[in-house]
C-alpha cells in the first residue's frame, strides 16, 4: 500500500527505531520534576488527578456505606465530636477533593497539556516554565488539602458557607466549623492559581502557536473547548481567589463582612462564591465536550457535523455561564426579582449544549462506526450527559427548584453531568490517547467490560437518587430520624422507599468501584505488557496522529502543514502495521 | 502536496533570547504580551470582589462611609496618588530607556520608581498606625478608644432627634457588652438583631440634619484640619460603621501587598539593569513588570476617590 | 549587551518622552481636579458625586492604559482583554448590587418580626 507521507520529517523513522521518545529522552526523577516538556507535565498531572480521584472515591464509598442502612453504620465518632460530625467531614472532603483536586484541573491539565501543542503541530505550549509552575502549584495545593483532612477536619460542605465557616472557636460563637477551614481554603486558593496559569498559557498558545494555514476554524474542536475553558479560568477563578481570601481573613478575625451577627451579609458570600463556582462547572464540562467531538468523529470515521456550531457553542457556553450563578441561591434569601432573572437566563445556557448533542448525533449518522472502548465512553456520554442536562432544567426552573433544592435530586443531577459527563469523557479520552501517550495498546475486550461495569454501577447509583430527591430526601444528612422526617414533610410511609432507594444506590457504588479497579487494571497491564502501538491506531485525522506513538521530545521535526482535522477520506487501514496511514493528500 | 517546508522550528539563528518553541522574536514577544494581559485580567477580577463589597455596603449603609471617611486624611491620600502616578511615569520612562539601551538612565529611573513605591508604603504605614492607635482597625482590632467617642449627645451645630426607645436600648446594650479585651469578639450570640441594622432605622444621615453644611461638620473638621483633630462620633454610630474599616483595610491592604510585590520585582529589575542585561534586543521583563506596576497604579486611581473623597 | 547603539528595539514600539510627559501632567491635573470637586460646594448628591469621581478616575485610567501601558500602540487583542475584564466586572457588580438592594426590605421585615417576638 502506498503510504503518503504528508508531514515532511514528521516520521522520524530513525528516532522511532532507536526508541527515542519523550519518555526515554532523559532519565531520573529530577528530569521529570523539573521538566519543561508539556508531555511530561501532562503525565505528572495525570498521576495527580487519578490519585485525587481515588482519594475522593474512597470518601464516596464511605458516604454510601454509611447510607446503606439507617442509623450509624460505619463512621466512628472522632474525639469529642459525634459520628454525624464525622459524616459531615466525609462529604465535605469528598466534594472538595473531587472538585478542586480532580475535576477542575482534570482534562485540561492531564489530557490538554499533552495533546494541545501536538494538535497545533507546535513544540510546546507558549510558556513552558509557567506550565511547570502550574504543576508545582497543583502539588502544593494538594498537600494543603490533604493536610486539612488530618489537621483539624472540615465539616462545612465544599461550599464553605458563612457564617458557619467563619465562626471562630473562641469567644461566644456557639456553633463553629472545624479547624481545617483555613488549610483547605488556602489550598484551594493555591490550586486556583494553578488553574489560572494554565488558562493564561492555553490562551497565548492557541492565539499564537497555530501553524501556517491553521486558521481558527481549522483547529480541532478539542482546542475550541480548551480555549473556551481558558477564558473562564482567567475570568472566574480570581473571584474565587478573593472569596477564599476574605473567608480566611474573616475567620482569622481580621475583617468582618460575611457574618450577620457582626453586621455582615452571608448571602453576599454566596454571590461571591457562585460567581466563580457556576462558571467552574463549565470549566469541568467544556474540555470534556471537546474530547467527545474528537472521539465521535474519529471513531465514526466521518467529518464532524456542524463544526462552526460546535465551536461557537463552546464560547457561548463560556460566556452565558457567567450570567446564571444565582440559580444556586434560589432559597438563600436572594430577592425574587434576581431569582426570576437568573432562572430565565439558566434556560438560555442549556441551548448551546443541546446544539452540540445534535451535532454529535448527526456526525455519527451514516458513519462507519468502530464500536471500541473509547467510542462506547463517547456514546454513553451523550446519553448520560443529556439526562443530566435535562434534569438541570427542573432545577433551573424557580418554582420546582424551591422543592428540589438541597435534596438528592440535585446530587443526582450534578453527578450525571460531572461523572457521566466529565469522568466518562476523561476515561474515554484516556483510552483514545493512551496509545499516543504510552506507545502501547490495551486489551479492547477488557476495557469494554470495565465500561459495562462502570456504566451499570453509575446508573444504579445515581438514577435512583433522582427519585429519592423527589421524595424529599435531603442532602448532607447522616441519617433521617422521625423528627427530621416530620420536619421535612416526608410521610412515614415513604421511609421504606428511602431505605430501599439508598440501599440500591450504595450497591451501585460498589459496582462502580469494581469497574474503576478493572479500568485501572486494563491500563496497568497495558503499561507493562501492552503491544506496541502504531502512530495512528484509530484512523484519526488531526496532527497528533501524524507523529509516532509515543512522540519524540520535540513532537515534530519540522512544523507540519495544517489541513482539515476531520478529513478522513484519505486515511486507510494498513494491516501490516495494524494502524492507519494517509493514502491521499488531505483537504486544506 | 507542496514541498515547501515551513521554517524549521529548531533554527535558533543568532538570537540567544529566542526560545526554541517560538519561530520568530515577534511571535515570542506578542505571545508574552498576550499572556501578561491575561494575567492582568485575573488581577482586575480579583480586586473587583473588593469593589463589590464597597459598593453593596455603600448602597445600603451609606452612613458608615460618612463616618469612616472622617478618619481618612484626604491630603495623605492625594499625596499617595501623586507619588504613585509619578512612579508610574518613571516606570514607563524606564521601559523606554531600556528599549533604547540606555543603561544608566534605566537604573536611575527604576530606582526612582522604587523610591516612589517606598514612599507610598511609608505614608500608608503612617495612616494605618494612626487608625490602630485610635482603635478603628479591621475585624477584631476594632475597639474604638475613648478619644473617638462622643461623651455627650451632640457636638455644636448639629441637630438630632431624641433617641428613640430602640436606640436607647441599643446604647444600653452596647455599654453592657463592651469588654476590655480588644482581641475578643464584640457581641455575644443574640436573639435580637445586631446594631448595624438598627442604628440607621431607614432614615438617611442627611435627613437628620438641617443643612448639608451641618451634616458635614464632623467630617469637614477632620479632613481640613489634618490628623490633629480627632473625629468623634456617638458610640452606636461608630459601631455600625465597623464594616467600613474592614473594607478600607481589606482594599488598601491587598493593594499594599501588591505594591510590596511590585517593589520586589522592581528591585530584581534594578539589579539586572545595573548588570546591563537589557537593551533593544531584550527588554521584556522591564516591559512586563511595568505593565504590572501600571495596574497597581490603576487600582489606586479608583481606590482613592472611592475611599477618601466622600464627605 | 550594555550600552547598545541600536536605537530601534527588535520588537515593540517605543513611546516618545514627550508623550509620557504630557500624560503625567494630565494625570496630575486630573488628580487635582478630583480633589477639587470633592469639596462640599460641588455636591451633586450621593449618586452624582460617585459618578463624577468615577468619571474622572476613568479618564485617568484611560490615559494610563493607553499610553503608559502601550495599548494605543499594541495589538488590539490586548485592549480587548481589558475591555472584556471590565465587562465581566460590571456584570458581577451590577447583578449582585441590585440583588442585595432588592432584599434589604426582606431583612428589615425579618428584623421587625424578631423584635415583635424575641
Amino acid at each position: 500500500m502506498t503510504r503518503f507521507n504528508d508531514q515532511l520529517g514528521a516520521f522520524d523513522h530513525a528516532a522511532e527505531l532507536r526508541g527515542d521518545n519523550y519518555l526515554t529522552h532523559s532519565r531520573g526523577l529530577m528530569s521529570w520534576l523539573f521538566t519543561l516538556d508539556h508531555k511530561r507535565i501532562g503525565v505528572m498531572y495525570l498521576v495527580g488527578i487519578l490519585g485525587s480521584f481515588f482519594l475522593g472515591g474512597v470518601m464516596a464509598l464511605l458516604i454510601r456505606t454509611e447510607l446503606i442502612a439507617e442509623g450509624q453504620t460505619i463512621l466512628p465518632a472522632i474525639g469529642d465530636k459525634t459520628w454525624e460530625d464525622t459524616y459531615n467531614q466525609v462529604f465535605t472532603l469528598h466534594g472538595a477533593i473531587m472538585v478542586f483536586l480532580f475535576i477542575i484541573p482534570g482534562i485540561p491539565a492531564a489530557l490538554g497539556n499533552f495533546i494541545l501543542p501536538i494538535m497545533l503541530g507546535a513544540k510546546d505550549v507558549a510558556f513552558p516554565k509557567l506550565n511547570l509552575t502550574s504543576w508545582w502549584l497543583y502539588m502544593f495545593g494538594a498537600v494543603f488539602a490533604v493536610y486539612a483532612i488530618v489537621s483539624g477536619g472540615l465539616d462545612t460542605g465544599w461550599t464553605f458557607y458563612t457564617p458557619y465557616s467563619t465562626a471562630q472557636i473562641q469567644g461566644s460563637d456557639v456553633y463553629y466549623a472545624m479547624q481545617g477551614v483555613i488549610p483547605i481554603t488556602a489550598g484551594a486558593f493555591i490550586l486556583g492559581f494553578s488553574s489560572i496559569l494554565t488558562g493564561v498559557n492555553f490562551i497565548a498558545t492557541i492565539h499564537m502557536l497555530r501553524p501556517p494555514g491553521m486558521t481558527w476554524f481549522k483547529m480541532p474542536l478539542f482546542l475550541w473547548g480548551l480555549y473556551a475553558t481558558a477564558i473562564i479560568q482567567i475570568l472566574a477563578t480570581p473571584v474565587l481567589g478573593i472569596t477564599l481570601l476574605l473567608l480566611i481573613v474573616e475567620r482569622a478575625g481580621l475583617i468582618i463582612v460575611f457574618d450577620p451577627a457582626k453586621g455582615g451579609d452571608p448571602v453576599l458570600y454566596q454571590h461571591f462564591f457562585w460567581f466563580y463556582s457556576h462558571p467552574a462547572v463549565y470549566i469541568m464540562i467544556l474540555p470534556a465536550m471537546g474530547v467527545i467531538s474528537e472521539m465521535i468523529s474519529t471513531h465514526s470515521h466521518k467529518h464532524i457535523f456542524g463544526y462552526k456550531f460546535i465551536a461557537f457553542s463552546s464560547v457561548a457556553i463560556a460566556l452565558l455561564g457567567f450570567l446564571v450563578w444565582g440559580h444556586h441561591m434560589f432559597t438563600s434569601g436572594q430577592s425574587v426579582m434576581a431569582s426570576a432573572i437568573f432562572s430565565l437566563l439558566t434556560f438560555f445556557v442549556a441551548i448551546p449544549s443541546a446544539i452540540k448533542v445534535f451535532n454529535w448525533l448527526a456526525t455519527m449518522y451514516k458513519g462507519s462506526i468502530s464500536v471500541n472502548a473509547p467510542m462506547l465512553w463517547a456514546m454513553s456520554f451523550i446519553w448520560v450527559f443529556s439526562i443530566g442536562g435535562l434534569t438541570g432544567l427542573f432545577l433551573g426552573a424557580l418554582s420546582t427548584d424551591i422543592h428540589l433544592h438541597d435534596t438528592y435530586f440535585v446530587v443526582a443531577h450534578f453527578h450525571y453531568v460531572m461523572v457521566g459527563g466529565t469522568v466518562f469523557a476523561l476515561l474515554g479520552g484516556l483510552l483514545h490517547w493512551w496509545p499516543k501517550i504510552t506507545g502501547k495498546l490495551y486489551h479492547q475486550g477488557a476495557a469494554i467490560w470495565a465500561w459495562v461495569v462502570i456504566f451499570i454501577g453509575f446508573n444504579l447509583t445515581f438514577f435512583v437518587q433522582f427519585m429519592l430527591g423527589a421524595k424529599g430526601m435531603p442532602r448532607r444528612y447522616a441519617h433521617l430520624t422521625a423528627d427530621a422526617l416530620a420536619e421535612l414533610g416526608i410521610a412515614e410511609a415513604n421511609l421504606l422507599y428511602l431505605k430501599v432507594g439508598n440501599a440500591i444506590s450504595s450497591f451501585g457504588a460498589y459496582i462502580q468501584a469494581i469497574g474503576f479497579f478493572m479500568f485501572a487494571g486494563v491500563l496497568a497491564y497495558s503499561m507493562f505488557r501492552g503491544r506496541r502501538s502504531p502512530a495512528n491506531p484509530w484512523g484519526g485525522a488531526s496532527l497528533e496522529w501524524q507523529t509516532p506513538s509515543p512522540p519524540p521530545h520535540h513532537n515534530f521535526e519540522t512544523t507540519p502543514i495544517a489541513h482539515d482535522p476531520y478529513d478522513f477520506d484519505g486515511i486507510e487501514y494498513d494491516e501490516e502495521i495494524d494502524g492507519y496511514v494517509r493514502t491521499q493528500p488531505a483537504d486544506s | 502536496m507542496s514541498d515547501t517546508t515551513a521554517q524549521p522550528a529548531n533554527d535558533h539563528g543568532h538570537d540567544p533570547h529566542l526560545a526554541h518553541h517560538f519561530d520568530t522574536p515577534q511571535q515570542q514577544f506578542t505571545s508574552g504580551k498576550i499572556g501578561m494581559w491575561a494575567f492582568l485580567v485575573t488581577e482586575i477580577l480579583m480586586f473587583s470582589g473588593l469593589f463589590l463589597l464597597y459598593a453593596v455596603y455603600r448602597a445600603n449603609h451609606y452612613d458608615m462611609f460618612v463616618v469612616g471617611s472622617a478618619f481618612l486624611d484626604t491630603n495623605l491620600g492625594a499625596l499617595n496618588t501623586v507619588v504613585l502616578l509619578l512612579s508610574s511615569f518613571t516606570m514607563a520612562w524606564a521601559v523606554r530607556t531600556a528599549q533604547l539601551g540606555k543603561r544608566n538612565a534605566t537604573v536611575v529611573l527604576l530606582a526612582l520608581t522604587l523610591l516612589g513605591a517606598a514612599g507610598f508604603m511609608g505614608i500608608k504605614y503612617m495612616e494605618y498606625s494612626h487608625k490602630l492607635h485610635l482603635g478603628v482597625g479591621p475585624g477584631n482590632f476594632f475597639d474604638p478608644s475613648d478619644e473617638v467617642i462622643l461623651p455627650e449627645p451632640e457636638p455644636s451645630g448639629i441637630i438630632e432627634e431624641e433617641p428613640t426607645r430602640e436606640l436607647r436600648e441599643v446604647a444600653q446594650a452596647a455599654e453592657s457588652n463592651s469588654d476590655s479585651d480588644p482581641a475578643a469578639i464584640e457581641e455575644e450570640p443574640r436573639t435580637t438583631l445586631p446594631q448595624p441594622h438598627r442604628a440607621e432605622p431607614g432614615i438617611s444621615a442627611e435627613a437628620r440634619y438641617h443643612s448639608f453644611a451641618e451634616y458635614t461638620h464632623t467630617t469637614a473638621h477632620a479632613s481640613t484640619h489634618g490628623e490633629h483633630h480627632v473625629p468623634q462620633f456617638r458610640r452606636e454610630r461608630l459601631m455600625s460603621a465597623r464594616p467600613f474599616f474592614s473594607i478600607y483595610f481589606g482594599m488598601t491592604g491587598l493593594h499594599g501587598i501588591h505594591v510590596l510585590v511590585g517593589m520586589g520585582l522592581i528591585t530584581w529589575l534594578l539589579i539586572r539593569a545595573a548588570r546591563g542585561t537589557f537593551g533593544p534586543q531584550y527588554y521584556t521583563p522591564v516591559d512586563f513588570v511595568g505593565l504590572y506596576w501600571h495596574l497597581v497604579d490603576l487600582i489606586w486611581i479608583f481606590l482613592f476617590p472611592l475611599l477618601y473623597l466622600i464627605h | 549587551m550594555s550600552d547598545d547603539n541600536h536605537s530601534h528595539p527588535t520588537v515593540g514600539h517605543v513611546v516618545s518622552l514627550k508623550v509620557l510627559i504630557v500624560v503625567i501632567l494630565a494625570l496630575l491635573a486630573l488628580t487635582w481636579l478630583t480633589v477639587f470637586v470633592a469639596d462640599p460646594a460641588f455636591d451633586l448628591g450621593r449618586t452624582g458625586n460617585v459618578v463624577l469621581a468615577l468619571g474622572i478616575a476613568l479618564a485617568k485610567a484611560g490615559l494610563v492604559a493607553m499610553y503608559f501601558m502601550h495599548l494605543r500602540y499594541d495589538n488590539p487583542l490586548n485592549g480587548l482583554f481589558l475591555i472584556a475584564a471590565l465587562l465581566f466586572v460590571v456584570i458581577f457588580l451590577g447583578i449582585t448590587i441590585s440583588d442585595v438592594s432588592e432584599y434589604q426590605p426582606d431583612l428589615r421585615e425579618a428584623e421587625q418580626a424578631q423584635q415583635a417576638a424575641p
